[in-house]
């Protein structure tokens, strides 16, 4: 007998009957504010950066301002230019002396500051990870409210890869004091971009 | 096989008044953290019901959810493997490696690979294995297991972190600024993931709706491990099944507040599919599991997230940390599933506990936990598994509690006993109560015999 | 109303007064109060060690006292638990049955039995720090748990209000375990020391003059550990105010 039969046999015969029905999840809507705003502080509380790009700057110019010591700028969004081309089919690790990384988040959620990227946004995964800073550009019209509105949605069922990125990567696990950049990156930037007229997000 | 002796060890850990008080001071604080976070949602209680409710219905029908998950898996063109147990999961994961010449594996935070002691089998055999978890990592350079699921050095403080680095990874010794330190970490391992050939994370939910598994962290290691070498290896515990992708807005809303209070980890990332010219493989373990599944006691146990909320409210725990409980699993989680892994090494466990129930409020998917601890009392002494001197005790006393006569007689001759005998005669070591404590006195009179004088037979 | 009066094995033997003060304030009350002479214990004790067997002599005997009885009154939230929750050593008939759920903690009894308004009788000047043994917080829910998001509510705090010139300080611990638990207090002796110190001192440093609970058990451990380290606090049971005790 497989190991594969030896264990659902085992569990078959050892589960508790009856079993309990599923419960209906209800979406625990809130009803109250602005899902721009309660993401800002829910995104500040969790170490990220907030940052409105003033009207009509160019953003690659305005993301090169605020990482002024940046050599490596590589964008996995058409809408900024860097400094080095991302290819899908580079290898992850040639993007270790990555400064800043730049993506488009498909949407982000209020209740806890976070943006949700898939492997489609990111074209390499291990850009979010290797750059020392990363930089997302968010359309305050892509926030939903909470993570029961992120777990209806479809695009978990055909993203190979997908990361819910709440600020930067942080540590406490040295005497609970709290560290930015613990193996991820340094600093996450949100900057609260519309999407262009020919880039609607699809669902 | 020795009994794991749990109030000797949190003894010695009391002695080192520094590091227990910070211990104690530090997980209390992730307690009240959880405690604001919950307060924070009007429905923090259906959430815990709602999530205790998902569980109980799926380790119910989990033969047919572990059957849909596979069937999703490897239509999403990954691999999935079967466990027994911690031997044919360490062998399966060191084939994937060998065949695939593999020699240097980074992994992030699993307690199921501590629970089959995955390193030094991988290690004999030559894989070179690294943990990235900044706690995980400190303690594989002092060659000592994690203390506790989430936060596994938080036993230490800053100069010991700073001994361990500067002895191991060439840190600058007596340097103990903790962002020097994490610096330090990050700068070391950052080579390994870039040159490792495999990447091993676990997973806090396999969703078997989309053959799907999520892994929470705050480090972004598990990331690190699973997108940057081209083999991605995911070691998952058959417990961990939830059916829908939808169940997660439950789940990743407890988890986080739950552990560290915190609203969700900085990374939740899901994986359902290998990355273009990647390796995905999936580990499913049993290793006990599946007969604890059957125990009409304690399944329940099967239920957990692993958020370590138990630990942090846990008084006990804090006052003598993870190590001393002497398994994988410490605080009330260990208390209640080490037996099942050896009755007699972990038969003390459940009598480290008050039973105050602190631990059963806070778990978020409502594990009857002192229940638990309570009934694996029950089954340690029918098997005979206590030791002889509390046997004894029980044996005597439950004798003299049985009889009136013979408990007045106890009662009056302690009384004597308290009232004449001199002080080295109470307070020695055949009196643990009196080791820390002063002994009641003894009153003049019982309240039987107070009420026989004042109120006379009914 | 004819109550039988279940007084634990080491509050007859270490502290009558308890016992006394809960049987007079139920006399006060107007209930007509019994005590069974040949009682002895409830049989927790070795029960919460596991051994089912060496419970069953004084969980019968536990029965036998107490069976004739409208209800049964404990000033020991742990006891009265254990009849409810956990008397099962013995088989369980219909007198047992009946005999279980007719026991109550003496707070419970006085605030959902008898439902008391006042305590004119009483009075108690002084800071008190409140202590809600683990069993009649968390199990008999006596009072809200820290950990639970619900309303607030405390049975034992209605009770106390009602008390002239009492002044409650909060500690800032308030529901965790002092460390007794039992016979873990005697083979868990290092962890349950340092428990009760943590507990006392953070009642102290409240401002706290007197610990009061309706556990003596707890008390007794809390005692213990002050006096053994010199700490000028004193212990109370809640029987004891209610009762009218001035100190």
């Amino acid at each position: 007998m497989t190991s594969r039969d030896a264990i659902l046999a085992a569990v078959r015969a050892n589960q508790p009957t009856p079993a309990p029905s599923l419960p209906e999840i209800p979406v625990f809507e809130k009803m109250s504010g602005s899902l721009l705003e309660q993401f800002r502080e829910a995104l500040l509380r969790m170490g990220g950066k907030f940052v409105d790009p003033p009207n009509g700057e160019n953003p690659d110019r305005f993301i090169r301002s605020l990482f002024p010591e940046a050599q490596v700028i590589c964008s996995a969004s058409s809408e900024v230019i860097g400094t080095r081309a991302l290819n899908s089919g580079c290898e992850p690790a040639d993007l270790a002396d990555v400064d800043v990384g730049i993506v488009r988040a498909a949407f982000g959620v209020a209740e806890t500051g976070s943006i949700w990227l898939s492997e489609q946004d990111l074209r390499v995964n291990a850009l979010a990870y290797l750059a020392q800073h990363l930089v997302a550009l968010l359309d305050p019209g892509d926030i939903v409210g909470n993570l029961h509105h992120v777990y209806r949605d479809p695009r978990f069922k055909t993203a190979r890869y997908a990361v819910l990125v709440t600020g930067p990567s942080a540590t406490a696990d040295i005497e609970g004091v709290l560290i930015h950049g613990a193996q991820g990156v340094r600093s996450l930037t949100v900057l609260p971009v519309s999407r262009p007229a020919d880039n609607r997000a699809s669902v | 096989m020795r009994r794991i002796d749990h109030a000797e060890a949190a003894s010695q850990f009391i002695a080192a008044k520094a590091h227990q008080e910070f211990h104690d001071r530090r997980l209390w604080d992730l307690r009240l953290k959880r405690d604001r976070e919950a307060h924070g949602i009007p429905e923090w209680e259906e959430l815990r019901a709602l999530a205790s409710q998902i569980k109980e219905h799926t380790l119910a029908r989990l033969s047919d959810y572990l059957e849909e998950f596979e069937s999703r898996v490897k239509e999403n063109g990954a691999h999935v493997h079967w466990a027994r147990d911690a031997t044919e999961h360490n062998q399966i994961v060191y084939d994937i490696l060998s065949t695939r010449g593999a020699k240097t594996l980074v992994k992030s935070k699993s307690m199921l690979t501590e629970e089959c002691d995955m390193r030094p089998f991988l290690e004999r055999r030559g894989i070179e294995v690294i943990e990235t978890d900044l706690g995980e990592r400190i303690q594989q350079l002092d060659d000592e297991p994690p203390s506790h699921i989430v936060v596994p050095a938080v036993h230490k403080l800053r100069g010991d972190v700073s001994d361990v680095f500067a002895r191991t990874i060439g840190a600058q010794p007596g340097n103990d600024d903790i962002h020097y330190l994490a610096e330090t970490q990050r700068q070391t391992t950052r080579p390994y993931f870039l040159r490792a050939q495999a990447g091993m994370t676990g997973a806090n939910f396999a969703v078997a709706e989309t053959g799907s598994f999520v892994v929470c962290t705050n480090e972004g290691n598990a990331d690190l491990s699973a997108n940057v070498p081209k083999l991605h290896i995911a070691s998952i515990g058959i417990e961990k099944m939830i059916p829908r992708i939808e169940h997660l807005g439950v789940f990743i809303r407890l988890l986080s507040r739950s552990a560290l209070g915190s609203p969700i980890t900085q990374y939740t990332s899901h994986f359902r599919a290998p990355r273009e010219g990647g390796e995905l493989h999936i580990v499913l373990v049993d290793n006990g599991r599946s007969e604890r599944l059957g125990m009409r006691d304690f399944w329940h146990s099967l239920k957990c997230i692993r958020c370590g909320a138990c630990m942090n409210t846990c008084p006990v725990y804090r006052r003598s940390g993870g190590l001393s409980y002497g398994a994988t699993y410490s605080g009330p989680i260990g208390v209640i599933i080490d037996p099942t892994f050896n009755i007699r090494k972990y038969s003390n466990l459940p009598f480290a506990s008050t039973l105050n129930g602190s631990c059963t409020n806070v778990c978020p998917v409502k594990i009857d936990i002192h229940e638990q601890i309570y009934k694996w009392r029950q089954i340690i002494a029918e098997r005979n598994q206590r030791p002889f001197v509390k046997k004894e005790m029980m044996r005597i006393a439950g004798k003299v509690l049985a009889d009136p006569k013979l408990y007045r007689a106890a009662v009056s001759a302690a009384g004597l006993a308290i009232e004449h005998l001199p002080r080295f005669a109470i307070y020695n070591w055949l009196n643990p109560w009196g080791r820390q404590r002063e002994i009641p006195e003894a009153p003049q009179q019982t309240f039987r015999g107070w009420y026989l004088e004042h109120r006379g037979r009914p | 109303m004819r109550v039988g009066l279940f007084i634990p094995c080491y509050v007859d033997a270490f502290f009558p007064a308890v016992g006394i003060a809960t049987l007079e304030l139920l006399e006060r009350l107007r209930v007509e109060v019994v005590y069974p002479l040949d009682q002895t214990c409830c049989g927790q004790m070795m029960a919460n060690s596991g051994s089912q067997k060496d419970a069953a002599g004084a969980e019968a005997l536990f029965v036998a006292n107490f069976k004739d009885f409208d209800h049964i009154v404990t000033p020991s939230g742990s006891c009265a638990y254990h009849v409810r929750e956990h008397l099962d050593a013995i088989a369980q008939t219909a007198e047992v049955r009946k005999t279980r759920s007719n026991t109550y903690e003496l707070v419970e009894f006085l605030h959902d039995v008898l439902k008391v308004e006042a305590f004119p009788w009483a009075e108690f000047p002084h800071k008190v720090g409140l202590h809600n043994g683990c069993t009649t917080l968390r199990k008999l829910r006596t009072a809200k748990a820290s950990e639970i998001d619900e309303p607030f509510f405390s049975k034992p705090l209605d009770l106390l209000s009602k008390v002239r010139g009492i002044e409650f300080v909060r500690p800032s611990r308030a529901d965790e375990c002092c460390g007794f638990g039992g016979t873990f207090s005697v083979f868990e002796e290092p962890v349950s020391a340092k428990m009760g110190y943590d507990k006392v001192a953070d009642h102290h440093a409240a401002g706290a003059e007197y610990i009061v609970s309706a556990d003596m058990s707890c008390l007794m451990h809390q005692k213990g550990c002050a006096e053994r380290v010199g700490l000028d606090i004193r212990f109370i049971h809640i029987a004891q105010i209610l009762n009218g005790d001035r100190a």
